[in-house]
């Protein structure tokens, strides 16, 4: 498999596993994160799997007071990422199975949403369809408890970032970064522009795992108006 | 304890949240690691034990029982029954008395660990507060007025160092003996931020990276648990290009295409999509959370080898004090 490695600091690895947003890629992220999590290395604190990437957390301390040599605790973890990297076996991606999220868009649900039909020469409405046709993979989730990073989206509605990030992003809502789209589980700051929100939650602690949909899960938007987002909401709480 | 009073935003951290980051649930746990984890060896706790991390005007807290406990980090100028008590040492303190905070006079986060820890139910397998989530902690939010807390049970370690105290009649007792050495806060120098390059440090242009390490950076009031942003020379990339998220560390500079730098702290997402300019040393990241808004800092650039150097050093330090205390427990020599 071809990697490379780099630091994020004196605590932490980035392990690069390929340069696009492509299946490809997630594929290699998710075998190296399955593997991580049956076999964690020692002194190793966390992963973060992400598109292209995967960081590994450790204790500098650990590692380097469980090694006999003089390599630094950087060296340790390289070389040991190395290693399985090179010996890792192939596995099968595990099944994915598809989330349908209901969306209502525009209004003060989607206050981007006119920004992004500009920045793409586009009426609202079009954004719109273009952004509940499509097919989502779930490449990974981060930012926010069960915020999901998908793959998938048009070209023709990608928009650049907020340039100062939003102080309070309110929970539920659907943004676009970027050629990338997601939704926003909790209340946070955030740099996406906001095209819609959804009822549904995202994150739950008393569920195991805590998140609605996983890394690998496919997902679809589902346009509803402002009364059926009100019910929806109603019965979810 | 009970609280009297909450103080700005008492929460409970204890050493951070790992191995949920993968479902985008972040670390959360105390600001500043060194003074939570000098804080637990002086009472004889897991240096990972859970306290209350207290900010800018701390809390007014009743003891309903007999207690070990000590207060490191910031100066918020502690009082029990309104007399001075002094940080970084181990002091008992007798039932019915009240821990006190006054002026914020130097740093910006204190703590208070206690014998035992901080008892709240685990989360996820961490007692730390996330506040956004609101889970963990003590009912996932910042203390109130009214709140009772307990302590969990004490190590060995911990009733040892308590029965050093004699003279339990006092309404409270100090040791003699503190934690003094160059890491102390108040003897390092808070100005200078040492950072390794980020992974994006090569996409800044030549005058940017200059401008970073060069020129004072002003930390802003727009700063959290989650991140600082501070405000100075703005830093211009040679050419912009769309990041692909990934992930991002306590300590990680980011700068937005708007040029000021944002330092990523212990509420910090679990990925970031913004170029990394730099990556702070880890024995700096107490410096950095003592930080107010208005003051300001200079980043110096090191290597990766040195930083590394750094951690060990600092290790060395807090295992000569664990070893103090040793020392301490086997003469037997009595406080008070």
């Amino acid at each position: 498999m071809k990697y490379e490695l780099s630091p994020l600091g004196d605590s932490a690895v980035i392990v690069q596993l390929g340069s696009d947003i492509t299946e490809k890629s997630h594929h290699a992220v998710r075998n190296l994160s399955i593997y991580l999590e049956e076999n964690p290395i020692d002194g190793m604190l966390d992963f973060v799997p992400a598109f292209t990437t995967v960081t590994v957390y450790y204790d500098p301390i650990k590692v380097w007071t469980r090694t006999e040599n003089d390599a630094s605790p950087y060296e340790v973890i390289c070389a040991k990422l190395g290693y399985i990297l090179e010996n890792m076996k192939r596995s099968k991606p595990k099944e994915a199975k598809t989330v349908e999220i209901p969306v209502c868009y525009g209004g003060e649900f989607g206050p981007d949403l006119e920004e992004v039909a500009a920045h793409n020469q586009l009426t609202p409405d079009e954004v719109i369809d273009i952004h509940s046709k499509g097919e989502y993979l779930v490449y990974m989730l981060g930012f926010a408890p069960g915020f999901p990073y998908l793959g998938g989206m048009s070209e023709q509605i990608a928009t650049p970032r907020k340039e100062t990030p939003r102080q309070k992003i309110p929970a539920g809502s659907v943004g676009i970064a970027g050629s990338q789209t997601g939704v926003y589980p909790i209340e946070t700051p955030g740099g996406w522009q906001l095209i819609g929100q959804t009822p549904f939650a995202l994150f739950d602690i008393d569920q195991d795992p805590p998140t609605l949909v996983e890394a690998g899960d496919k997902i679809r938007f589902k346009p509803i108006s402002l009364s059926e987002f009100e019910s929806m909401k109603e019965g979810q709480e | 304890m009970k609280i009297i009073k909450p103080g700005l935003q008492t929460t409970v951290q204890d050493a951070g949240r790992y191995g949920y980051q993968r479902y985008g649930v972040i670390v959360s746990g105390v600001m500043d690691r060194l003074a939570q984890r000098i804080g637990n060896i002086l009472v004889g706790n897991d240096v990972d034990a859970a306290v209350l991390e207290m900010t800018m005007k701390g809390p007014e807290i009743e003891f309903e029982e007999d207690s070990l406990i000590t207060v490191t980090g910031g100066d918020l100028s502690p009082t029990i029954n309104d007399q001075s008590v002094k940080r970084w040492r181990p002091v008992y303190v007798k039932a019915g008395t009240t821990l006190k905070f006054g002026a914020c006079k130097s740093g910006c986060r204190a703590y208070l660990a206690v014998g035992g820890g901080v008892d709240v139910p685990e989360v996820m397998g961490s007692r730390s507060t996330y506040l956004r989530a609101e889970f963990g902690g003590f009912n996932g939010r910042a203390l109130k007025e009214g709140d009772r807390l307990t302590s969990g049970t004490p190590s060995e370690r911990s009733k040892q160092i308590l029965a050093l105290f004699v003279n339990l009649d006092e309404p409270f007792i100090e040791s003699d003996w503190s934690f003094a050495s160059e890491w102390s806060p108040e003897l390092r120098d808070q100005t200078v931020i040492r950072f390794i390059p980020g992974r994006e440090w090569m996409d800044f242009t030549n005058e940017s990276q200059e401008l970073f390490t060069e020129t004072e950076f002003e930390l802003t009031p727009q700063s959290d648990r989650m991140g600082f942003r501070f405000k100075g020379e703005k830093l211009k990339r040679t050419h912009e290009r769309d990041m692909i998220s990934e992930g991002v560390a306590f300590g990680t500079i980011q700068v937005p295409s708007e040029g000021n730098p944002i330092v990523l702290l212990a509420d910090r997402q679990t990925a970031g999509g913004y170029p990394k300019i730099a990556q702070i040393a880890s024995v700096d990241f107490s410096k950095v959370t003592q930080l107010k808004p208005g003051e300001k800092v200079r980043f110096q650039k090191i290597t990766q080898k040195e930083a590394e150097m750094l951690v060990l050093e600092q290790e060395q330090h807090l295992q000569q004090l664990e070893q103090g205390i040793s020392l301490k427990l086997r003469e037997g020599s009595e406080i008070g």
